[in-house]
C-alpha cells in the first residue's frame, strides 16, 4: 500500500529562523496519524506546507500521490484541512457555508444537498444548520470546521488541533468521528492533548524545534521507552518538604527523572533492582503521607516529556 | 480560473447580505438626485445669501447640471471604491477565511478576479442608480440630456471609479492590512487629482475621463476620449496583474 503522505527533507525557513528542519516522514494510507510537539515545534508549519498554503524552502513532499509544490489544484481536490481556529464567513448560515465548500469541490444539485445533510448529521450540528455562523459557539465552529473538511470525502484530512476548543463531551464526539474515518481516510492530526492522540492514533510523530524526534506506533513507543514508572500520590505535604523529597529522589542513580503533578509524583525508574526498596525508604524518611504507590506503564505523555525534555522530564 | 463562478456568486451574495450593495446604491442615488438640484438652486441660494449686495449669477443650464453630476460622482465614486476595496483581500487574510478558501480547489487568480468583478458590479449598480436619478432630475429641472450620450458619460465615470477599485485591491493584496490599503487608495486619488490638473498629463489619469464624459452627455465631440479610456484600462490591467503577482506566492494561515 502506498503511503498517503511522504516528506523528504522538508525545510521551512522564515528569515534566519528554521521552523521546520529536514522533516522526513511517511504516513500510511488509511491511518490516523498523530503529530505531536510543544508549542512552536513546527506542527502548524508542516501542515501548511503539506496543504499548499505555504511553500517549502527546501525538500519535497507528496500527499495523496501529488507533489505539493507542483500539483496544487489536483492535490487540493483530494485533501481537506481544518485550521486550529477555524474562520468562516460570519454572514453565511451553516448549511450555506457547507454548500459553498462543496461547490468549490465541483459538487452541485442533489449530490451536494445529500452530502451537506450527511456531514451536518455526522458532526451533530444539523439543528444549527440554518443559523448564521456568527452565532456559533467555539465548539460548534469546530464541528462546522470538521463538517466542511469532510464534505469532499478527502483521501487525506489535515486537522490542526481539532479538539482544542471543545468541552469533554464535544472532544469525545469528534474523536469518535475521527476514529470512524480510519481505513477510509488518512487523518493527519496535530494536538497537544496527548490523551486524545493516544486514544485515536495508530502512529505518532514527535517533533521538537522543527526536527523529527521519533516516529512510530504508540505501542512501539511504549515498548521502546518502557522504563517503568512509579506513581506516588501524597496528601497534606508541605511544599518545601515535597520539593526536598523530589530533589533527593532526583539525584538517585536509579532514577531517570521525576515529575510532580499536583499531589502526584511520577518517578522514572532506570534500575528496578535498587528502586523498590530505596524509593520506599526515601518516602518513609521524608515523612510525607502516601495514599497511593503504583507501578505503571509509561503513557504517551511520559514518553513525550522524556523525548522533548523540559523541567518535568522523567 | 478554477472556482471563479462559485467565488463570484459568493462575493455578490456577500455584497448584498452585508448591505454594501444596497448602501452604495442609496448613496449614489442621492448623489445623482442632488447634483441637478444643486446646479439649479445654488445660484439662487447665493443670490439670497448676499442680502442687499447685488450679485450677478448666470442662469444655470443643463451644462451646469452635468458638470455638477460628474464632479460629485467623481468624488463620491472613488471614495466608495476605496472603502469597499480596502479590506477585500486584507480582511480575508487577517480573519483566516482566505486560507479556508485557498485550501480548496480554487485558483488564486479566481479568488482575486471574483473580488474585483463583484466590486465593479456593486459600483455599477451605484452608478446606474445615480445615473437614473440625475437623468430624471436634469430632465425635470432643465432639458433632457441625450440618452445615449448620458449613458456613455456614466460608463466613463464607472471606468474611472474602477481604476480606484483596482489600485486599492492591489494595495489590499500587497500590504495585507486594511487601513494602510485605504491610505494607499486615498493617496492614489490625491496624486491622480494633482496630475489631472497638469495640462496634457491629466488625460492619462482616470479623472481625465471627466472631460469626455461631460462632452458626451451634452452631445458634443469628446476631447481625448480614446487616450483617457485606454489609459484607464491600462491602469486597471496593471493593478490587477500586480495584485496577482503579489498574491500568487503569498502564504496563508491564521
Amino acid at each position: 500500500m502506498d503511503d498517503a503522505i511522504v516528506c523528504q527533507g522538508l525545510v521551512k525557513r522564515y528569515g534566519s529562523v528554521t521552523a521546520l528542519d529536514h522533516l522526513d516522514l511517511r504516513v500510511p494510507q488509511g491511518s490516523v496519524f498523530g503529530f505531536l510537539g510543544p508549542n512552536g515545534a513546527g506542527k502548524t508549519t508542516a501542515i501548511r506546507l503539506l496543504t499548499g498554503l505555504a511553500r517549502a524552502s527546501d525538500g519535497s513532499a507528496r500527499v495523496a500521490g501529488y507533489d505539493v509544490g507542483h500539483d496544487s489544484i489536483p492535490l487540493r481536490r483530494r485533501i481537506s484541512y481544518l485550521d486550529q481556529q477555524p474562520h468562516f464567513y460570519d454572514w453565511m448560515r451553516g448549511r450555506e457555508l457547507l454548500e459553498f465548500a462543496g461547490q468549490l469541490f465541483g459538487m452541485h444539485g442533489a449530490v451536494l444537498h445529500r452530502r451537506v445533510t450527511e456531514v451536518l448529521a455526522l458532526t451533530g450540528i444539523a439543528d444549527a444548520a440554518e443559523r448564521k455562523v456568527s452565532g456559533y459557539s467555539g465548539g460548534m465552529r469546530q464541528r462546522l470546521g470538521l463538517a466542511q473538511a469532510l464534505i469532499n470525502q478527502p483521501d487525506v484530512l489535515f486537522l490542526d488541533e481539532p479538539v482544542s476548543s471543545l468541552d469533554p463531551a464535544g472532544r469525545h464526539d469528534l474523536l469518535s468521528i475521527i476514529d470512524g474515518l480510519r481505513n477510509t481516510t488518512t487523518v493527519f492530526m496535530s494536538s497537544h492533548i496527548l490523551a486524545d492522540i493516544e486514544r485515536v492514533c495508530d502512529r505518532v510523530a514527535i517533533i521538537n524545534q522543527g526536527r523529527l524526534v521519533v516516529e512510530a506506533s504508540v505501542e512501539e513507543l511504549q515498548a521502546r521507552y518502557a522504563l517503568p514508572i512509579v506513581v506516588v500520590q501524597v496528601e497534606h505535604a508541605d511544599p518545601a518538604g515535597l520539593e526536598a523529597l523530589l530533589e533527593r529522589i532526583r539525584v538517585q542513580p536509579w532514577v531517570s527523572g521525576v515529575a510532580l503533578d499536583r499531589d502526584e509524583i511520577r518517578v522514572g525508574i532506570r534500575d528496578s533492582a535498587d528502586a523498590g526498596s530505596e524509593l520506599l525508604r526515601l518516602l518513609a524518611e521524608s515523612g510525607v503521607s502516601v495514599v497511593r504507590y503504583e507501578h505503571v506503564r509509561p503513557n504517551l505523555e511520559d514518553i513525550f516529556l522524556r523525548l522533548v525534555g523540559g523541567e518535568a522530564t522523567i | 480560473m478554477i472556482g471563479l463562478n462559485v467565488l463570484l456568486t459568493k462575493e455578490l451574495r456577500e455584497q448584498w447580505r452585508t448591505l454594501r450593495l444596497p448602501i452604495v446604491a442609496i448613496i449614489f442615488f442621492v448623489v445623482g438626485l442632488i447634483s441637478p438640484v444643486l446646479a439649479k438652486y445654488t445660484p439662487e441660494i447665493i443670490k439670497h445669501a448676499g442680502g442687499n449686495i447685488q450679485i450677478t449669477v448666470p442662469v444655470p443650464t443643463i451644462n451646469d447640471a452635468i458638470d455638477q453630476f460628474i464632479k460629485n460622482l467623481g468624488q463620491v465614486g472613488p471614495f466608495a471604491a476605496i472603502l469597499l476595496a480596502m479590506g477585500i483581500v486584507a480582511r480575508e487574510r487577517e480573519h483566516g477565511t482566505a486560507a479556508f478558501v485557498l485550501s480548496k480547489p480554487a485558483t488564486r487568480i479566481a479568488f482575486l478576479g471574483a473580488k474585483f468583478v463583484a466590486l465593479v458590479v456593486t459600483l455599477t449598480v451605484g452608478v446606474l442608480a445615480a445615473g437614473i436619478a440625475a437623468y430624471a432630475y436634469t430632465t425635470i429641472l432643465f432639458d433632457p440630456p441625450r440618452l445615449t450620450g448620458f449613458i456613455a458619460c456614466c460608463v466613463l465615470l464607472l471606468l474611472g471609479i474602477a481604476v480606484f477599485v483596482a489600485l486599492t485591491l492591489l494595495a489590499s493584496t500587497a500590504i495585507g492590512s486594511t487601513l494602510p490599503a485605504a491610505g494607499v487608495g486615498l493617496g492614489a486619488y490625491i496624486l491622480m487629482a494633482i496630475i489631472s490638473a497638469v495640462p496634457r498629463l491629466g488625460q492619462f489619469t482616470p479623472l481625465g475621463l471627466g472631460d469626455p464624459a461631460h462632452a458626451l452627455a451634452l452631445g458634443k465631440s469628446p476631447p481625448h476620449l480614446w487616450t483617457s479610456l485606454l489609459a484607464s484600462l491600462i491602469w486597471i490591467a496593471m493593478a490587477l496583474v500586480l495584485s496577482w503577482l503579489s498574491f500568487r506566492h503569498q502564504e496563508f494561515g491564521s
